[in-house]
């Protein structure tokens, strides 16, 4: 008993330290706050991930790897009066996670993500003086930037790209939820496809959901079995379960012909089985290019508030990611032959699937 | 030792011996405990707007603590508070976004459709476990499926093939003026006080009526109610039903105060399978769920902080908190051994 007692009593008497160290350096850390909140002249920047999280693959951490670029550029490092950034665990949490760095009086915020929209909404209205930017979503406001992408313009070079490269004249599309972003992707990737040969047939697929790899495993699954030989996806970390799925097969039957088409980011890592890749291409979205960008005008004294930045094939906001070979040069250059004619506007990719 | 000696030190024992875990837990991963639970207090109590946000965060959990422990109090698990409180969400958003009324019709109604639609996808279960004994938690854990995808496929419908419905119109919301301006811009919403009434509406029902106490008495044992004259099978349904209603107000506080609007969701929210721990971790009582919901809608919201003050990644902030609670459910255990301890001091 009496050992037991003096455990107990350790353990009471550790807390009590635990607890009183708290209060001690509560003043110091308030300190530190004031001093940094001085030093405005230095800019910052920080952003608000959806509940993807930085490390999707996608383009929360295409976001972040373009604050890391900015912040490299002009020697900024992660914290207080850099750069920053703070991850979601639910939808509820935005609110909290923006507002919590413009209290940290970052010049800039970002809010990644279209989940964001009535979040920077609120808080823009609230925080008439700081600076937001929304990527994948609109929000009229005076103070706030907003960024789309013409990812129907990128997907649709994908679609050229397979319907040239299939053997077996059969693709698939693997889509997260069924949402205006993901549809602009379907749209330009099944335009592409019948624009380079109309006798390609697209089995289209929502699984539902960003973050469900499983889910994304077993449509490939079944898209593989079913003869499709190549597969785009643009379902974030839903489409990881894709190329696992494409790099067992490759595994399994180093002969057997299939092929990924990552978005977002250039997702050759992922496709790496042994000596082989499985990416064909990716499509990839300049989120980090954008963020880089309203930053570097924001940075000037520009911030583009109220505006909304439409990036397209023609300002360099999407494109096809190098496919190290993977794709022949001849049809490389049947790619940049359509790839001319969106950016010159001979040809329009329609945002939703007629 | 006493046992009111006892009944307050196993709580207190239960969240030192979690904070101290959590903080080895911290330290091993490398990162500073004494700044990280500093962040979780500031998180929590820092400013008049985190603690709006605090209660704000609360609301949901509190209903959802309701409906989970109402039906346990009657012998029913009902693991559906998620689904009902999904249905709930759309509903009073729905009322919300489609007509424009006076306030005084209009509030009461979305709240009224939301505890309808909450209290429908209760009475499937309910009536199915009645009539055919089918197991509550089979009909509960898929009736979650059927509201989250039935929801998405309307939400896309009202939107026009949107993700998300519109903003409700003012007259339907339970924001309110007064609390934003106390906390700075919280979004602590009138709710509050609505989940508080039904905390007292609950123990009203299960304490003061004959249908508390029927429904109790099925809980304890629905054979011996049977043969006492109560009517078992409306009983499990009644139970099913209300609570619920009250899964789907908890809804309604999302609906109607926290977002405003009802967007697409890819999974569940979470606070509906939260609630089975509050309830749990209240004795399934309602004064004890309202220290569940406070211990979990506090460290839920608290917990955002660490990222932002401490520069604690979310997921060791995550295994910290779960930890806590852990802890804190475990009390149990913690009350044994103390038991324990006195019964051999009283041998020696």
């Amino acid at each position: 008993m009496t050992k037991r007692k003096f455990g107990l009593g350790l353990s009471m008497m550790l807390a009590a330290g635990t607890m009183l160290a708290a209060c001690g350096s509560e003043e110091g850390t308030s300190t530190g706050d004031s001093g940094s909140g001085e030093e405005k002249s230095d800019f910052s920047v920080a952003m608000v991930t959806d509940v993807g999280g930085v490390d999707d693959k996608s383009f929360n951490q295409s976001a972040w790897e373009g604050l890391q670029a900015f912040g490299e550029e002009n020697g900024l490092k992660k914290g207080d009066g850099g750069i920053d950034y703070l991850q979601s665990a639910s939808d509820a949490d935005y609110n909290t996670n923006l507002n919590n760095l413009i209290r940290r009086d970052f010049n800039v915020v970002f809010g990644i993500g279209f989940l964001m929209e009535g979040a920077v909404k609120e808080i823009a209205e609230q925080q008439p003086k700081a600076q937001i930017g929304i990527i994948d979503a609109v929000v009229d406001a005076p103070n706030v930037a907003s960024v789309l992408f013409k990812e129907q313009e990128g997907a649709y070079l994908a679609g050229v790209a397979a319907a040239l490269m299939s053997e077996t004249k059969k693709i698939g599309f693997v889509g997260g939820m069924e949402i205006p972003v993901i549809e602009r992707f379907e749209a330009g990737f099944l335009e592409g496809v019948k624009a380079a040969d109309p006798s390609v047939v697209v089995d289209v697929q929502y699984t539902g959901a960003f973050d469900k790899a499983e889910l994304g495993k077993t449509t490939a699954n079944r898209m593989y079995s079913a003869g499709a030989d190549i597969v785009f996806h643009a379902a974030g970390g839903t489409g990881n379960g894709v190329f696992t799925e494409a790099k067992e097969r490759k595994e399994a039957n180093p002969d057997e012909n299939v092929w990924v088409i990552g978005v977002d980011a250039d997702q050759y890592d992922e496709g790496q089985v042994g000596d082989t890749n499985v990416t064909l291409t990716s499509v990839l979205k300049g989120v980090d290019k954008a963020v880089i960008d309203i930053s570097n005008k924001a940075k000037e004294g520009n911030f583009p508030g109220g505006e909304t930045i439409t990036y397209g094939l023609a300002e360099d906001g999407v494109g096809l990611a190098d496919s190290r070979g993977a794709i022949p040069e001849d049809v490389m250059a049947k790619i940049d032959e359509y790839k001319e004619k969106i950016a010159s506007g001979e040809i329009t990719v329609p945002e939703t699937v007629k | 030792m006493s046992t009111k000696a006892t009944n307050i030190l196993v709580p207190v024992i239960s969240v030192i011996l979690g904070l101290i875990v959590g903080a080895i837990i911290m330290l091993v991963s490398g990162y500073n405990p004494v700044d990280g639970y500093l962040a979780l207090w500031n998180g929590i109590f820092g400013d008049l707007y985190t603690v709006g946000e605090t209660l704000r965060q609360i609301t949901p959990y509190l209903l959802a603590g309701l409906a989970v422990a109402f039906a346990f109090r009657s012998g029913l698990f009902n693991i559906g508070v998620e689904g009902q409180l999904i249905v709930g969400w759309f509903a009073a958003a729905y009322v919300g976004v489609a007509v424009e009324l006076p306030k005084i019709i209009h509030l009461p109604l979305a709240l009224l459709a939301a505890a309808v639609a909450g209290a429908l996808w209760g009475f499937v279960p309910g009536l199915l476990k009645a009539k055919f004994h089918v197991h509550e938690v089979i009909v509960t854990i898929m009736m979650n499926y059927i509201a989250l995808h039935v929801t998405n496929a309307l939400i896309k419908t009202v939107s026009g093939g949107g993700d998300r419905t519109e903003s409700i119109f003012a007259s339907a919301s339970l924001r309110s003026e007064f609390f934003e301006n106390l906390t700075e811009f919280s979004r602590l919403h009138y709710g509050i006080i609505l989940a508080l009434v039904m905390v007292g509406v609950m123990w009203f029902i299960l304490e003061k009526t004959t249908l508390g106490f029927e429904l109790k008495a099925v809980g304890f044992n629905h054979n011996a109610s049977q043969y006492a004259g109560m009517n078992v099978n409306k009983n499990i349904v009644l139970a099913m039903v209300i609570s619920g209603a009250f899964a789907g107000l908890g809804g309604a506080m999302e609906a109607l105060g926290t977002f405003e609007y009802v967007s697409s969701k890819a999974g569940f929210t979470g606070i509906g399978f939260d609630g089975i721990a509050v309830a749990l971790l209240g004795m399934n009582t309602p004064l004890g769920v309202i220290f569940g919901a406070t211990l979990f809608g506090s460290l839920k919201y608290g917990a955002l902080n660490m990222p932002n003050a401490a520069g604690i990644p979310l997921e060791i902030v995550e295994i910290v908190i779960a930890v806590i609670i852990f802890f804190v459910a475990s009390g149990y255990v913690i009350r044994l051994f103390l038991l324990r301890a006195a019964k051999k001091k009283e041998a020696k």
